[in-house]
C-alpha cells in the first residue's frame, strides 16, 4: 500500500460520503421533528434521475442540481401528507414512499441510461495545483463537497441556536408541548420534513451530477437507509454525522481498495464490511438511552380536539 | 383583600360546554375569575374540571360558551390565543421536555424570544424571577436530573416569564411532599399579592380552604356552587361535592402476628436500572400474613422497581427473593403468579389491561391455565364469569364484563383489575397507587378491598404516594427514597412531616 492507493481511499471515501453526509444531515432534522423517513431511498433515487435528466437536457448541472433539491423536497410533501395529515403509520408512509421512488426514477431515468453529462466542476484544493496530476486529480472536488461541512455546521446552528430549532425539538420530544407553547406541531413537521428533502435532494444530486456522472437503476445502493443508521450512529447530532458518514464511506473505499489488491477474500464477503459495521455500530448504541431518540420519534401526531 | 363584588372579573366564562364521545365534560359552566385572587376549582376526578381549563388554554375548544377577557369577548382556539390573552397553564402531568435543560423548557414558552437564541439573556431572565420569588434552579440543568419538585417550580416560572397574568395549575401538589407543598402555597400568595390570578384545581378539601379564597365546585360537569373561602366549611364542600353521602370506610382490626414466617421476604436486594430506571440497593422487605405494609415515597424513587422485582419482571443482581419460605429469586413472573401472587399496577390501561379486549377477555388473561379445556383449545367463560361474580359479590361493586376495556372510565377500569386480581383469593397482593386517579367513591371501595383480603389473612404490599391514604391504612411504613428503604415506622408512631422529609430526602426540621 502506498501514498496514492491511501490517497485513493480519502477521495473516494470523501466523494461517496458526501451524498450521505448531506442525507444524513436531512435525516437529522426530520428525526428531531419526530419523524423517520424510511422513504429516503426513493427520495433519494427520484432527485437523482431527475436531476440527472434536466442536466442532460439543459446542458447545466447547476440547474440539475436545483432541480434535483427540489423535486426532493417535494418528494417529502407526499410523505408529510400521509403522516401529517391523514395520519398514517410513518414506517409504512415510508416504505410505500420508497418503493414508489423505485418506480418513479426507473420511469424518468430510462431514456437516459449511458448519457453523459456536463458535471459539476471540479476544483483542487487551492494550494496543490502543481502537483503531479495523478495527486492533484484525487484531491479536486466539486463544489457540493466543499459546501457539506460548512452545512453541517449551519444545520446545528439552525437546530440548537435558533428559535425555530428549538421549536423543532420541542415538537420531537414533546408535540403538546410544543402545541401548548403556541406552534403548530404539523406546520413544522412539514418544515422538517421539506428540508429533510432538500438535503437529500442535494446528496443526490451530488451522486449522480458530481460523482458517478451517470443514472443507473438503484444506483443508490441503500444509502436512504444506511443515512437512517447514520442518524442514530450520530446520536440525532449534525456534527457527529460527520464523522459516521465518514466513516462508513471510508470503509466502502477501503473495502474496494481490499478487493483491487487481490486480497484472498471472497468479494462479495468484503462487500458487506461497511454494513457488518453499521449493524456493529447500531449494537454498541442499542440500550444507550442518555441523549438518545427524541422522546416522540415515530409517533403519529393527533391533535386535539 | 378587596371586596370582589365591586371589582369586574378579569375572566369570564359563559355556558361552556363540551363532549366527547359518551361523555358531556362540561354542562353550561360559568366562572368568573379575579385578579389578585386563588379560585379553587375543587371536584372528584371526572367532574370536568381540567376540561373546562384546558379550553380556557385553548387545548380543547369548546362546543358552546363564550369567554370574556375583562368584559370583552374573546376566541380562544388555540394555545397561541390562550398566551396572547396573558393565560398559562400547567398540565397535571407536568409537561416538561426532560431531554432539554431548564433554559431550553422556559425559552419554548417566551413571548419574545429572539429569532437567534442568546443562551446567556434567556439564564438572566430566568435568575431575575427566580431570586424574586424564591425558585431557585439552575437554568443550565438537565429538567431530567430534576426532582419532580424543582419541576413544579420550572413549571411555575416557565408561567410567569411567558408573561401570563391568570395561572392555571392542575393538580399541582399531587406529587409534592407536605412542606413542599407549603412552600409552594407560599409562593403563590406571593404571586396574588402581586395581582395575579390564579386557578388551582384540586380534588383535596384542605388546600382548598387552607389558601382558597374563592372555591367553585363542579359536580358531573356542572357547577355545583361557587363560595368565598370565609363561608365554606368541609361540611358545606363535601355536600357541593357529592351528591349522595358518601359510605365511609370500614377499618377492621388487622390480624398480623408476629412470630408468623412471612409470606414475602427480600434479602438484600439489588437491581441494576437500565436507562432512566432507578437502582434498588439493599432492599430487605417482609410481608406476613394479615398485615399491609404500606411503602411511601415520591413516585420514580425505585416503587415500579420494587413491583417488578417482587413480580419477577426484573431479575435482581443480588439478594434473594422468598414466597413461603421458597426461594424464588429470578423465576419467571408465571412461577410466582400461580403462588397465589395478586398484581394492581399504577397504570391500569397500559399494565394491566390490552385495551381493545372485552373486560371478560382481560379478566381471563392472567388465569387462562386454570381455565383452558381441552388442551387449551377452549376456554371455560363459564365458570371465570362464576368466580368474578363471586368476588363482585365480596367487594361489592361490579363491571360490565362485554364493554371494550378501553371504553371504560378510569375507575371503571381499576374496578376491572381490582376484581380480576382479588378472585382466587390471593396471599401476596402488590398494590402499586391503587387509588391515583379514582374518584372518592371508587376509592374508597378500593380500599375497602385491601382491608377484606387482610381480613382474610393476606399480605398486602402497599405503594403510594398520598401519605394519608398511607397513614389510614398500613401496619407498617416503609419511606422509599433513591432505591433504597430510608425508614420504618408504625404509622402511630410518626407523622406526615417526618415521612415527607424523608420522602423527599431532606433534613428534618420543626415544620410549626
Amino acid at each position: 500500500m502506498n501514498l496514492l492507493s491511501i490517497l485513493g481511499v480519502f477521495s473516494s471515501a470523501i466523494f461517496s460520503g458526501t451524498s450521505l453526509l448531506y442525507t444524513t444531515l436531512g435525516e437529522v432534522i426530520g428525526e428531531r421533528s419526530g419523524i423517520v423517513n424510511l422513504g429516503l431511498e426513493g427520495v433519494l433515487l427520484v432527485s437523482a434521475s431527475s436531476g440527472f435528466a434536466v442536466t442532460v437536457i439543459t446542458g447545466n448541472p447547476y440547474i440539475g442540481v436545483l432541480v434535483a433539491v427540489i423535486i426532493g423536497g417535494l418528494m417529502n410533501m407526499i410523505l408529510g401528507y400521509l403522516i401529517i395529515h391523514r395520519k398514517a403509520n410513518q414506517l409504512a408512509s415510508g416504505l410505500a414512499l420508497m418503493f414508489f421512488g423505485f418506480g418513479l426514477s426507473a420511469l424518468i431515468g430510462k431514456s437516459y441510461v449511458g448519457a453523459k453529462i456536463n458535471a459539476l466542476p471540479r476544483i483542487a484544493l487551492p494550494g496543490l495545483e502543481n502537483l503531479p496530476k495523478l495527486y492533484s486529480s484525487l484531491l479536486s472536488f466539486d463544489i457540493l463537497i466543499y459546501t457539506a461541512i460548512p452545512v453541517a455546521f449551519l444545520v446545528w446552528w439552525l437546530l440548537f441556536r435558533t428559535r425555530w430549532g428549538l421549536g423543532l425539538r420541542a415538537v420531537g420530544e414533546n408535540a403538546d408541548t410544543a402545541y401548548a407553547s403556541g406552534r403548530d406541531p404539523r406546520l413544522i413537521r412539514y418544515q422538517a420534513l421539506f428540508l429533510n428533502g432538500l438535503l437529500a435532494g442535494l446528496g443526490a444530486a451530488h451522486l449522480s451530477i458530481a460523482y458517478t456522472m451517470t443514472w443507473t437503476e438503484y444506483m443508490t445502493a441503500g444509502r436512504g437507509f444506511i443515512a437512517v443508521a447514520l442518524v442514530i450512529f450520530s446520536r440525532w447530532h449534525p456534527l457527529r454525522a460527520i464523522v459516521g458518514a465518514l466513516l462508513f464511506s471510508g470503509a466502502v473505499a477501503f473495502q474496494l481498495l481490499l478487493q483491487s489488491s487481490g486480497v484472498q477474500v471472497s468479494p462479495f464477503l468484503l462487500d458487506t464490511i461497511p454494513y457488518v459495521l453499521t449493524v456493529l455500530v447500531l449494537i454498541a448504541w442499542g440500550g444507550n438511552r442518555r441523549h438518545s431518540a427524541p422522546a416522540s420519534l415515530g409517533r403519529v401526531y393527533h391533535g386535539t380536539e | 383583600m378587596p371586596n370582589p363584588q365591586d371589582r369586574s372579573p378579569m375572566i369570564s366564562l359563559r355556558g361552556i360546554t363540551k363532549s366527547f364521545p359518551g361523555v358531556l365534560a362540561n354542562d353550561h359552566i360559568d366562572l368568573d375569575i379575579f385578579s389578585s385572587e386563588i379560585h379553587a376549582l375543587l371536584g372528584e376526578n371526572g367532574a370536568g374540571k381540567s376540561t373546562l381549563m384546558k379550553i380556557l388554554f385553548g387545548f380543547y375548544r369548546a362546543d358552546a360558551g363564550e369567554i370574556r377577557l375583562s368584559g370583552k369577548p374573546i376566541s380562544i382556539r388555540s394555545p397561541r390565543d390562550a398566551r396572547s390573552a396573558r393565560i398559562g397553564m400547567v398540565f397535571q402531568d407536568l409537561n416538561l421536555i426532560p431531554a432539554f435543560t431548564v433554559a431550553e423548557n422556559i425559552a419554548l414558552f417566551l413571548p419574545n424570544l429572539k429569532v437567534v437564541l442568546n443562551p446567556q439573556e434567556i439564564d438572566n431572565r430566568i435568575n431575575e424571577i427566580s431570586k424574586q420569588y424564591g425558585l431557585a434552579v439552575n437554568p443550565r440543568a438537565l429538567v431530567s436530573q430534576l426532582s419532580i419538585g424543582e419541576q413544579q417550580k420550572v413549571e411555575i416560572l416557565k408561567l410567569l416569564l411567558s408573561d401570563a397574568r391568570l395561572l392555571i395549575l392542575d393538580e399541582p401538589t399531587r406529587v409534592l411532599a407536605p412542606h413542599e407543598v407549603e412552600a409552594l402555597f407560599g409562593v403563590l400568595d406571593n404571586l396574588r399579592k402581586d395581582g395575579y390570578a390564579i386557578v388551582l384545581i384540586t380534588h383535596k378539601m384542605k388546600e382548598v380552604l387552607q389558601c382558597a379564597d374563592r372555591i367553585t365546585v363542579l359536580r358531573s360537569g356542572r357547577v355545583a356552587g361557587t363560595l368565598l373561602r370565609s363561608e365554606a366549611t368541609e361540611e358545606k364542600l363535601v355536600k357541593l361535592m357529592f351528591e349522595k353521602a358518601l359510605s365511609g370506610l370500614k377499618i377492621t382490626e388487622s390480624k398480623r402476628d408476629e412470630s408468623s414466617k412471612p409470606i414475602l421476604e427480600l434479602r438484600g436486594i439489588e437491581t441494576r436500572a437500565e436507562g432512566a430506571g432507578v437502582t434498588l440497593k439493599g432492599i430487605d422487605l417482609q410481608v406476613r400474613s394479615g398485615e399491609i405494609v404500606g411503602v411511601a415515597g415520591v413516585s420514580g424513587n425505585g416503587q415500579k422497581e420494587l413491583c417488578d422485582v417482587v413480580l419477577g419482571m426484573t431479575t435482581c443482581v443480588r439478594g434473594e427473593k422468598y414466597l413461603f419460605e421458597q426461594n424464588l429469586t429470578n423465576r419467571s413472573v408465571g412461577a410466582m403468579r400461580r403462588k397465589g401472587v395478586g398484581f394492581i399496577p399504577e397504570n391500569p390501561l397500559a399494565m394491566a389491561s390490552i385495551p381493545f379486549m372485552t373486560v371478560l377477555e382481560n379478566m381471563a388473561l392472567p388465569h387462562t391455565w386454570r381455565y383452558a379445556r381441552y388442551g387449551g383449545f377452549a376456554i371455560d367463560w363459564k365458570s371465570l364469569k362464576e368466580d368474578i361474580q363471586k368476588t363482585e359479590k365480596q367487594l361489592g361493586f361490579s363491571v360490565n364484563f362485554y364493554a371494550i376495556a378501553k371504553s371504560l372510565s378510569g375507575g371503571n377500569l381499576q374496578r376491572m383489575v381490582i376484581l380480576r386480581e382479588m378472585t382466587h383469593d390471593p396471599h401476596l397482593i402488590i398494590a402499586s397507587y391503587l387509588t391515583r386517579g379514582l374518584d372518592m367513591q371508587s376509592a374508597i371501595a378500593a380500599r375497602q378491598a385491601l382491608i377484606q383480603a387482610r381480613e382474610r389473612g393476606a399480605g398486602i404490599l402497599f405503594i403510594s404516594e398520598d401519605l394519608e391514604e398511607l397513614f389510614m391504612l398500613s401496619d407498617r411504613l416503609l419511606v422509599l427514597y433513591g432505591g433504597r428503604f430510608v425508614g420504618e415506622f408504625k404509622p402511630s408512631e410518626t407523622n406526615i412531616y417526618e415521612v415527607g422529609h424523608l420522602m423527599t430526602g431532606s433534613k428534618v426540621e420543626h415544620v410549626g
